[in-house]
């Protein structure tokens, strides 16, 4: 396409868009089937929450259970149901738990520094345990032979 | 962009006046500044949790307000493997909305807030969900390159500091390069078809060039700036930033397929930018505000989603339940 076409698709498409403030017929069938307009000047209603769960997931036999994120559900049916179509879409799922928010406990992340300690005694690594060297200067101040 | 950090000027000012305690202000920033995550509970400036939810919920609502244009083809997918697809791509975008809004929840925002918020129109989605899909070539070029636009702003955004918006891109970013893939594939097939084939997309290629330029937001030229959001890794590129990095990734891969984009003016320069026209920076203004092709309708149709399964929910509430915020 030479320059000038391409000239000339351009301005065309600046128009190709109407703005319009009021609802278009819509290009889907389904939606023109609907009786909108009414319904858009409907008032808007709060209602409220489903009971939240936390989402456990499971990848195979074996593995560790894991928190995946969270479902909101009227009852462990319904809250599995939507576990299972959010958080095993994809990959390989063994099982799903689900619990409520509320029936878990956990520490804040403000006292995250009861844990600090925690790397710090490493006389609990085997690491830690070395006697190579007691060995060998026993043997040399005893003349040991093996 | 999918969760607009931009600015107004008025909140910009705000950000930069509201105090703060300097001691946890700086264990916060010091944390972030370790690449660090900031999960629920901790401890975070007024404004980074209230532009957290701001762009988060405006995610949500995008993919929820994004599965309409593509959920109008479903009925009508040229043949089952693709109906198949679509369908899949569709129930995907409507399970990227479900893991934000529990994201945007966790810094203390109800789900039922955001809804109304997105019904009475106070809430945002992405201008690009504004438009029609009006042939089947809009599915292949939405599939293709509305979420080629979405990965490169979610991949950027999945290395941000709040840890439940990251964990939720991660897992929508896996999702989402399959929807790539077979929006690809669908332009491959078009492109490699027969003249008509070729026609509707590159008829659909020229209407969405201009939705997907402004997908990124503003020029930083036009958009209040904000160090504060860069430095708590709230944002992490700028519009200008990821956009080019969009055209240098797909705009080779159309024009490969012998498919052109009805701008003179688009090319890359010695320093590696893309240069374009203006993209009429007014008409995104305009749609932002209300007036788009299809805001109306997107809205009306969530409108009587929520009025015609409200009976159902309605049903499903036990009174003596009371809402909990997710843990995480």
């Amino acid at each position: 396409m030479g320059a000038s076409g391409i000239n000339k698709s351009f301005r065309k498409i600046s128009g190709s868009f109407s703005i319009k403030t009021n609802i278009m017929s819509s290009l889907d069938p389904r939606v023109n089937r609907l009786d909108l307009k009414k319904i858009a000047d409907g008032e808007i209603q709060t209602n409220s929450h489903l009971i939240t769960w936390e989402v456990f997931h499971q990848e195979k036999r074996g593995k560790q259970v894991e928190h995946c994120g969270i479902v909101h559900a009227s009852t462990p049916e319904m809250a599995l149901i939507l576990a299972k179509e959010q958080y095993a879409r994809r990959g390989k799922t063994t099982n799903l738990w689900v619990a409520k928010t509320s029936d878990v406990y956990t520490f804040g992340t403000e006292d995250e520094d009861i844990f600090e300690t925690t790397p710090e005694k490493t006389f609990r690594e085997p690491a830690f345990y070395k006697v190579r060297d007691r060995i060998e200067k026993f043997q040399n101040k005893n003349k040991v032979n093996v | 962009m999918y969760g607009s950090t931009n600015l107004t000027e008025e909140e910009a000012k705000r950000m930069n006046s509201t105090v703060e305690d300097p001691e946890k202000l700086e264990a916060f920033e010091a944390r972030i500044a370790r690449g660090e995550k900031i999960e629920p509970s901790d401890w975070m400036p007024t404004e980074y949790r209230k532009q957290l939810i701001r762009m988060i919920e405006q995610h949500a609502h995008s993919e929820i307000v994004g599965a309409l244009p593509e959920g109008t083809w479903i009925t009508r997918a040229p043949n089952f493997r693709r109906k198949l697809a679509l369908i899949a791509k569709v129930q995907d975008e409507v399970g990227h909305g479900q893991l934000l809004y529990s994201a945007a929840e966790t810094l203390g925002k109800t789900r039922e807030q955001m809804m109304d918020d997105l019904l009475s129109g106070k809430s945002k989605y992405s201008n690009v969900f504004n438009y029609p899909a009006k042939t089947w070539a809009d599915i292949a070029v939405i599939g293709f390159l509305v979420d080629g636009a979405a990965i490169v702003n979610q991949t950027i955004n999945s290395k941000g500091s709040y840890g439940p918006y990251c964990r939720a891109l991660e897992r929508i970013c896996y999702e989402e390069s399959f929807h790539l893939k077979q929006g690809h594939d669908n332009v491959v097939y078009l492109a490699t078809g027969t003249k008509h084939q070729r026609a509707i997309l590159q008829d659909a290629v020229n209407r969405w060039y201009r939705p997907l330029l402004h997908f990124f937001g503003p020029p930083d030229t036009m958009s209040a700036h904000s160090e504060k959001l860069m430095k708590w890794k709230v944002k992490l590129a700028s519009n200008d930033d990821m956009r080019n990095q969009f055209l240098d990734m797909y705009v080779p891969k159309i024009l490969e397929l012998d498919i052109t984009f009805p701008d003179p003016n688009l090319k890359k320069n010695n320093d590696g930018i893309w240069e374009f026209s203006d993209p009429d920076w007014d008409e995104f203004k305009r749609v932002i505000n209300g007036n788009g092709p299809c805001n109306a309708e997107r809205l009306a149709v969530r409108k009587f989603a929520e009025e015609a399964g409200r009976w159902v929910r309605q049903a499903l509430i036990n009174p003596s339940e009371k809402y909990q915020v997710p843990l995480a």
